[in-house]
């Protein structure tokens, strides 16, 4: 497990990042820290969108993507809080 | 069954980014914007051939619009450069408009107005990142290619900003065959001023066509270079603008393709938008900000950036070993060397660029662009390449009674 990313407390995409859509899925350019980060699916997006609306950064991924894709989900999510594009949401 | 034109080929799902990227974003990620084709200097190789203003350039309410354009669009940061984009008199006021509306602004400058003041300003100001251009690490050798006086002037601006707390600022090399045994002495340079060092690839756009055949590394200085980026590739800035290198082995990191029209495109000081910033050539132009649509439309819609949006198929690299790696190299280059654009990059570091230059047409001419805004008179330090006079070279070839005589 990367340090820095428990996937079973809440989690949200971070508030400096935004999300802009892209055929192959969404580009998130963090806005203090001037990086740009790629979606590169559909289900991405909507798995790190939807983390606000569930308790744990592993529900939102049980809610939206087949159990043989999770693993590799969570370790997008994983890539995705070591560049600070998702954060720990205080809740 | 009806004849069928022919179509382009469909996106792929999934895969790989650097193959969703042929296909094109549906916004620039790498956008630059020259604001002016103005400058104080007259460099040799400038990549645009500026020095004079042209009467067309964009108004401050057009260029305002523009901005809020990028905004919509999401395009979060631009790349400003010129000409010298500092003595446009709305500069900082663009700057802030860019800033206030979620454009980020990374600017390139030869460092004449980033005064005290200025650079405390800058220091104050968040999502801004400024670009020092620096062409030799010693007066000596950037002075010859920039003019007499610049590397004064970049240097007094590099302190500037070191001692008003200016985080993150850059030096910015063009990598020539004078400057690439400087490598070390830059990033020596560069981290006495608490700066990030920036190098990229001096292509024989502009007025740097009329000296690539002296200025470009060699065969033997581009492995040098490759090696050097690969000892020190983590703490150097590239643009990923020497992924024609990666054909020698290991990839560089970063985008190893090239972006032009697909996530990379240059908006002129008129409002043209070209399909790169090493491509003002009316080859390459899409349609004009001002036109219609704006520029979202140009972006999603012209009919040029729909053809640069898919795959090479064709032509002589794609039978090659390496042509994963290098992707057949920079268009701009071959364009300008008046290579076929499916064909090898003109430093193929396969060497098959070298033998396709030797094989062009010796009637054939290189193409030109048919913009020119070089000072046409005297400019103060005014550089001499190597100690020759930087006068445009007349061609043998020119039989005309006038050859060699500029205009009233």
């Amino acid at each position: 497990m990367t340090p820095g990313f428990d996937p079973d407390v809440p989690w949200q995409r971070a508030r400096s990042v935004a999300l802009r859509p892209e055929p192959f899925g969404a580009l998130a350019y963090h806005f203090g820290n001037r990086t740009l980060s790629f979606l590169k699916s559909q289900t991405l997006v909507t798995v790190v969108e939807s983390l606000a609306e569930h308790p744990t950064a592993r529900a939102a991924i049980e809610a939206g993507v087949p159990e043989g894709q999770r693993p590799a989900y969570l370790k997008a999510l994983a890539d995705l809080a070591r560049t600070q594009m998702i954060e720990v949401r205080s809740s | 069954m009806t004849a069928v034109l022919p179509s382009r080929p469909e996106r792929p799902v999934g895969g790989r980014l650097i193959d969703q990227f042929e296909y094109g974003l549906d916004a620039p990620i790498c956008l630059t914007w020259e604001l002016t084709y103005a400058c104080n200097l007259a460099c040799v190789h400038c990549l645009s051939s500026s020095g004079r203003r042209d009467p067309r350039e964009l108004s401050t309410a057009e260029a305002e619009a523009v901005i809020d354009e990028l905004q919509r669009m999401q395009v979060f940061y631009v790349n400003v450069g010129g000409g010298e984009p500092t003595v446009r008199p709305d500069f900082w006021h663009l700057l802030d408009y860019a800033v206030g509306h979620d454009v980020g602004v990374k600017f390139s400058t030869n460092g004449i107005k980033l005064d005290r003041a200025r650079a405390e300003q800058l220091a104050r100001t968040d999502y801004v990142d400024v670009q020092i251009s620096l062409d030799g690490a010693t007066a000596e050798v950037n002075d010859a290619v920039r003019g007499t006086g610049s590397f004064v002037t970049a240097t007094r601006a590099l302190a500037n900003l070191a001692e008003a707390g200016m985080k993150d600022f850059k030096v910015s090399v063009v990598v020539t065959r004078e400057n690439v045994g400087q490598l070390d002495d830059f990033k020596a340079l560069t981290d006495s001023y608490g700066a990030q060092l920036r190098i990229t690839r001096f292509r024989p756009s502009g007025r740097g066509a009329d000296v690539w055949d002296r200025l470009h590394p060699t065969q033997q200085q581009q492995r040098e270079l490759y090696a050097w980026l690969l000892a020190n590739g983590d703490g150097v800035l590239t643009g990923d603008s020497f992924f024609h290198l990666s054909a020698l082995g290991e990839s560089l990191p970063g985008l190893n393709l090239c972006g032009a029209g697909r996530v990379v495109c240059l908006i002129d000081p008129v409002g043209d938008v070209y399909a790169c910033p090493f491509a003002i050539h009316e080859n390459f132009l899409a349609g004009n900000v001002r036109d219609e649509g704006g520029f979202q439309r140009v972006w999603r819609s012209s009919e040029l950036f729909a053809e640069l949006r898919s795959p090479q198929t064709g032509g002589a690299c794609t039978k090659c070993a390496h042509f994963d790696a290098c992707r057949g190299g920079c268009m701009a280059a071959k364009f300008f060397t008046g290579l076929p654009l499916d064909g090898p990059d003109p430093e193929c570091v396969q060497g098959y660029g070298e033998t396709a230059l030797a094989a062009r047409d010796s009637a054939a001419t290189t193409p030109r662009s048919h913009l020119d805004h070089s000072h046409t008179g005297p400019v103060r330090g005014q550089p001499t390449l190597l100690g020759m006079p930087a006068v445009p070279i007349v061609k043998i070839c020119d039989e005309s009674p006038l050859a060699g005589l500029a205009p009233g």
